[in-house]
């Protein structure tokens, strides 16, 4: 059973009953999830958890309604991978990679959009919406097609055309609009004005979708055997991940079910799209939006709403954020799947990148355990490196001519 | 000159219902208070103690963010609309 309560308005504390609402009625400021968590405490167990599924859903006490039966394709429970190749690269003693490329539509999303459809299900929802910048727009449409819902995803027409086909395939409806995302983001809203019986995962069922994100941090916690790492680096756009993560690694904490103290969270973005990042450098309170210009097209949001928290956690845990240019952020794609055998989309790179860049300024410390969270699969943003990640040689079909190449690349390569 | 002052959802019921509200304004400001006049209590929904936009209302004037034009002061043509929107949504 769910330990959830209803709404909170992290502004003002307005309290609200557990339906499609997601800013205060009063203030505008963003509600989230309430858990009884002294009822929780002794109730949730590391042994409850483990007898659970292979999924997000094992954590289902602790989300706001797992019901008999979630909307699930079978996301979460990816793999926590030391990555001792690349440590010895960054020159980190203990480094873990959360590898959120293995979730079913390839991205974290799932997490979220498991939790958002199950809640709009609950709600009675029938339709499922989004405006995405192409991650969510695939988990989306992927989870309304396994329940045979009708789905909308609105999207900038301009995405790189893999994460445009993984959100076409499963039949959706997929809006492109001229535009970048925060034109995107700001038309949804207009439109759930006029389509209030639309379930949009990120706006009217955003409070629930996004306490998909504390699994990322239940899992950690859980794989490093019940115990909190020391650093964790993850990369921003609206910064709800972000939060959220901060969010799960308490309420593991608060439940008595992690050793260990709440980790300083570093955030990752590029520099194309730095709201967040500079509005830290400067010791400003609020950031000023930016218009994106970054091939980190998932990570593309100018105006991100839960900035003032991601802010909020950077200062009071000793935190950082990292800025990282496009140049970067490829090569360390191709760092990652060098040393790991991981092929990260965009924001992988800008995660890893801004890892290597918060190492140099001495805010990560190298002794201490790092977590990176890489939340997409490159195949969504194959436009990035088909001109790089190429054949080695074209050649023709003859041993001659294999041999010719494999001595000008391969061999010489390989002594 | 008549703007048009486009309200979200949790903003409705303070005019009755309405969407769209008609007024007289030259500026983002005057659109708001020009609302507020007919409908107390909706200046204090997007402003704060200091008359500034809270943090998370957006406002747009013809489809654009005020805060990359001039904030409450930018200017509004005549039949453009200043859509009121909130800021927590997305990502």
């Amino acid at each position: 059973m769910s330990f959830a309560t209803g709404l909170i308005c992290r502004e003002c504390g307005s309290t609200y009953a557990a339906e499609a609402r997601y800013a205060c009625d009063y203030c505008f400021g963003p509600l989230e999830v309430a858990y009884d968590l002294d009822a929780a405490r002794g109730a949730v167990t590391r042994k409850s958890i483990q007898e659970g599924p292979a999924s997000i859903w094992r954590y289902g006490d602790l989300l706001p309604d797992p019901g008999l039966e979630p909307v699930d394709l079978g996301a979460g429970w990816t793999p926590l991978r030391r990555a001792t190749r690349l440590a010895e690269v960054l020159g980190v003693k203990e480094l873990w990679l959360k590898d959120d490329t293995r979730n079913p539509t390839g991205s974290f999303k799932d997490r979220v959009v498991s939790v958002a459809l199950s809640s709009a299900r609950r709600l009675g929802f029938t339709t499922a919406a989004c405006a995405s910048t192409g991650n969510l727009a695939t988990s989306v449409a992927a989870h309304a097609a396994s329940i045979g819902w009708p789905s909308v995803s609105i999207i900038p027409a301009d995405l790189e055309k893999s994460k445009i086909a993984m959100a076409a395939i499963f039949g959706g409806t997929v809006l492109g609009v001229e535009g970048n995302y925060d034109d995107v983001n700001r038309l949804c809203v207009e439109l759930l004005g006029e389509h209030p019986d639309w379930a949009f995962a990120n706006i009217n069922l955003r409070s629930y979708y996004a306490e998909g994100s504390k699994t990322l941090a239940f899992e950690i916690a859980e794989q490093l055997g019940w115990r909190t790492p020391d650093q964790v680096i993850v990369p921003l756009a609206s910064g709800s991940q972000f939060t959220k993560i901060a969010k799960g690694f308490q309420q593991f904490i608060d439940l008595e079910l992690v050793d260990g103290t709440a980790p300083t969270l570093f955030g990752a973005q590029a520099t194309g799209c730095s709201p967040i990042a500079t509005a830290f450098t400067d010791g400003a309170e609020y950031i000023t939006p930016q218009r994106p210009n970054t091939i980190a097209r998932s990570l593309a949001i100018g105006n991100p709403a839960d900035a003032p928290y991601v802010l909020d956690e950077l200062r009071r845990g000793g935190g950082d954020c990292g800025s990282v240019a496009d140049e970067e952020i490829l090569e360390c794609i191709e760092l990652l799947a060098r040393t790991e055998g991981i092929f990260a989309e965009t924001a992988g790179g800008v995660t890893i990148a801004s890892l290597r860049q918060l190492l140099e300024r001495g805010s990560i410390d190298r002794e201490k355990s790092i977590v990176a969270i890489i939340s997409g699969h490159g195949l969504k943003t194959l436009d990035a490196v088909v001109e790089t990640a190429t054949v080695t040689a074209t050649i023709s079909p003859s041993l001659e001519s294999a041999e010719a190449a494999l001595s000008q690349h391969f061999l010489a390569a390989a002594s | 000159m008549s703007v048009v002052v486009r309200l979200p959802s949790q903003l409705r019921s303070l005019v009755g219902g309405a969407g769209e509200i008609p007024v007289e304004a030259t500026t983002v400001r005057e659109a708001i208070w020009a609302v507020e006049e007919g409908h107390p209590g909706l200046a204090a929904r997007v402003l704060d103690d200091q008359g500034s936009l809270r943090r998370f209302v957006n406002v747009f004037v013809a489809d654009e963010d005020v805060r990359f034009l001039d904030g409450l002061d930018t200017l509004v043509a005549p039949g453009q609309t200043v859509s009121l929107v909130p800021a927590v949504a997305g990502g």
